[in-house]
């Protein structure tokens, strides 16, 4: 009854992975070494012989019990107040010269604190494997097979534990610069860390102002944050569709029956990929400046406009908003260009021949057939488009700047979230209110991918090709 | 029935005439729109004058390669050296690259071919990641690597290559879509031939997803030369770790771009052309990666 309910909960804990040293079955039913392991990691791997394996457990132990005396304990005790001790000066009358007593630092005493958590929760980790391991060797040793030598351990390490071997330095990776980082960013946006009111050495948790103050209308941040979130969704959804509606017009263009030269149209288009696009982008910016080639051009030597006033294209709200989304197609349309063409060239034309033998009309079939198709084939595409549309820093950045700028804000008229994030953190040392748009970016975004990308069928059926 | 259909959409009634001319001019206005900045930074990068602005839109005051040669000339070189930001950028992006692609490689590999307890988890994790903005962590990395003390010296180019590679484990998908349409057959009869799985990753799966690794590999080289924006939060105000990028977008600054607007076209245009050339190759394997892994 009791090794029934047991499997039953491995079944559900593990699944097919299920093993039987488990990290409480070591601690229920180990013997006494594996139980002494619970205090000195590698014990029982000490005692079944697995000296390489037990003394790695053993220094690890030694070297977190150490870290966490000398730097860790101190960091979390920081934590809940993030300091208090301000930098003090004072006039050295020998030296002649001020001489500073450090103070806290609330950016480093936050990082470390994040740092030490997130330190004892992998060894919390290492710890339970440790266990598992004395376990194991327990197991093993009582049914009379051999213990696992290191040999066969690194031998393992090769076959059918691989994964443990090709994914710890990439996870590793992951965790350091892309979990760490945004655990502290997160963090920060429960503090008061940014320039006002002097708060970039010495700042506090704050709870949830940050939050209230980014979509209350009432006070500056709230009347930056929604005209910001109206663009960028405005942009988003008119830059993907038209990207894709112009997109997959001229494809259809170079792509009907009595186009010439139909590879030449596609080199032609296909040569904006090639070019950086940090590069085309500052190209244009400069041609589309007042004094900017294309002014210049109207100007002097067609004489088209007078020298007074040139086209607003980047310094007026209007214009500026225009233009992005224009030099967005400029950017984005060879690359819808590019998909699209492969998947007509494989659209199976026995649907169409059916069509006309039907009597449709070439309308019908592209609104009935070739569309809906295309859509079906290319939907991630155009979600993968539409959430990088709401990220696009580069073509805002490089173009516009955010620009031009809004009165009494510190978001300009084409700012999008990101770019917004971007100036309020590295230029305007918002470092708070930057890491809210940041998550509100995210729920955003995650809320439009989350349901569209499940319900595709390559996570579904991940292995119907295999 | 088919020839048939085909005479009659083929039939050259005036109106059908008009509008193929139509459709052609259309392309060649929309074709000159597309080439236009290009020929337009070619052309300015050969321009005989000095500024940023000019009055007329085509040069007339000859052609030179000046502004190319200004660019190695050691007296301007002090001020922002162009050269060694071309090799700041080669040797970060080579580190990067082969970083990068190595983890790539990896994680694509168990995620597509092994089976373990928190593979789904960590799948799941690693897309919820990816829907924060890139940008909201970097200010983030930028202090964790100066706690680390990587923001000064020669330590910037760690920090860099690290800023490109040591993440990149989580852009796995691509890859791992590939070889997701390899046969189970292949490990399986590897396996029985007594191949321990390292032997089936590096001698069946690596070999058979060349096309789409080759494509990796040079999405990851062209990396640092396509960021601007971590190079320039990290190099700060220290132009002897400019990458390319971030010098060129600083020739633009309002203090330079009197001097150095001519150079930055000269520059555009050289950095351009290798980085090209690289993607259109790129896009190459990348189609030939996505006529599939294994034909038959």
């Amino acid at each position: 009854m009791e090794s029934k309910a047991k499997s039953r909960s491995l079944v559900r804990k593990g699944g097919a992975f299920a093993e039987p040293w488990t990290a409480s079955g070591a601690i229920l039913h180990g013997n006494w070494a594996t139980k002494l392991s619970v205090l000195i990691m590698g014990f029982g791997n000490l005692i079944h012989g697995q000296i390489v394996k037990g003394l790695l457990f053993l220094s690890i132990q030694v070297l977190y019990v150490y870290y966490m005396i000398t730097a860790g304990i101190p960091a979390i005790k920081m934590l809940p107040t993030l300091g208090w001790l301000e930098q003090v000066e004072t006039w050295n009358e020998e030296k002649m010269i001020y001489e500073y007593a450090a103070g806290h630092n609330s950016v480093l005493i936050l990082l470390w604190g994040v740092v030490a958590i997130s330190i004892s929760f992998a060894f919390f980790f290492i710890w339970r494997a440790a266990l598992k391991s004395a376990y194991k060797a327990d197991l093993l040793h009582k049914e009379g097979s051999k213990v696992n030598r290191l040999k066969d351990d690194i031998h393992d390490l090769f076959d059918e534990k691989i994964h443990n071997l090709l994914l710890t330095l990439p996870v590793l990776g992951v965790l350091i610069f892309t979990v760490l980082p945004l655990v502290y960013m997160i963090a920060m946006a429960f503090t008061n860390y940014s320039k006002e009111n002097d708060h970039l050495v010495l700042f506090d948790w704050v709870g949830f102002d940050n939050f209230t103050r980014v979509v209350n209308m009432q006070n500056s941040v709230g009347q930056a944050f929604w005209p910001v979130l109206g663009w960028t969704v405005i942009w988003a959804v008119l830059a993907t569709a038209l990207n894709f509606i112009l997109g997959l017009s001229l494809a259809m263009l170079i792509g009907r029956k009595r186009t010439r030269l139909k590879s030449m149209w596609r080199v032609i288009f296909a040569f904006t990929i090639a070019v950086p696009q940090f590069v085309s982008l500052l190209i244009i910016r400069t041609m589309l400046q007042p004094q900017g080639a294309i002014n210049m051009l109207l100007i002097h030597d067609l004489k088209w406009i007078a020298e007074t006033d040139p086209l607003p294209f980047l310094t007026n709200p209007m214009w500026a908003r225009f233009t992005v989304v224009i030099i967005n197609l400029w950017v984005g349309i060879p690359y819808t260009l590019l998909q699209v063409t492969g998947i007509l060239q494989n659209f199976p034309e026995e649907y169409t021949e059916a069509a006309r033998i039907d009597g449709a009309n070439s309308i019908v079939i592209f609104f009935k057939i070739t569309l809906p198709y295309v859509l079906f084939i290319m939907s991630p595409y155009i979600i993968t488009q539409f959430t990088g549309n709401i990220n696009n820093f580069n073509v805002i950045y490089l173009l516009s700047g955010g620009g031009p700028p809004r009165p009494n804000s510190t978001a300009g008229y084409t700012d999008l979230l990101v770019t917004w994030l971007y100036k309020l953190t590295v230029d305007q040392q918002y470092y708070n209110i930057g890491a809210v748009i940041g998550i509100f970016t995210f729920v955003t975004l995650s809320i439009v991918a989350l349901v569209t990308y499940r319900s595709s069928g390559s996570y579904k059926d991940e292995e119907g090709f295999q | 029935m088919s020839t048939n259909l085909k005479r009659r959409t083929m039939s050259s009634k005036p109106g059908a005439i008009a509008g193929n001319a139509l459709v052609h001019l259309l392309l060649a206005v929309l074709s000159a729109i597309w080439l236009a900045p290009l020929a337009w930074i070619v052309m300015t990068s050969l321009r005989n004058d000095t500024g940023s602005y000019f009055k007329d839109f085509f040069p007339k005051n000859g052609l030179t390669l000046r502004n190319y040669t200004e660019l190695f000339d050691p007296a301007n070189r002090q001020l922002l050296d162009f050269p060694r930001m071309f090799m700041n950028t080669l040797f970060i992006s080579i580190f990067a690259c082969i970083i990068g692609t190595t983890f790539v490689v990896f994680v694509a590999y168990i995620m597509s071919r092994r089976r373990y307890k928190t593979r789904r988890f960590m799948m799941n994790v690693n897309m919820i990641l990816g829907l924060f903005p890139g940008f909201m962590a970097m200010i983030a990395v930028y202090f964790i690597l100066k706690a680390m003390g990587l923001t000064q010296g020669n330590w910037i180019y760690l920090a860099l290559i690290l800023v490109y590679s040591a993440g990149s484990g989580s852009g796995f998908l691509l890859l791992k879509g590939y070889m997701d349409t390899i046969p189970k057959s292949l490990d399986e009869a590897a396996t029985i031939d007594g191949c321990t799985q390292w032997e089936v990753f590096s001698k069946v799966i690596l070999p058979i997803s060349k096309p789409m690794i080759v494509y990796q590999i040079l999405m990851s080289f062209l990396g640092p030369w396509l960021d601007f924006i971590f190079a320039k939060v990290i190099a700060g105000a220290n132009s002897k770790y400019y990458t390319v990028s971030v010098g060129l977008w600083s020739m633009l600054d309002k203090e330079r771009t009197y001097d150095w607007y001519l150079n930055f076209a000269a520059g555009a245009v050289l950095v351009s052309l290798p980085i090209g050339i690289l993607t259109i190759l790129m896009q190459r394997f990348y189609n030939q990666s996505m006529s599939g892994a294994v034909k038959g």
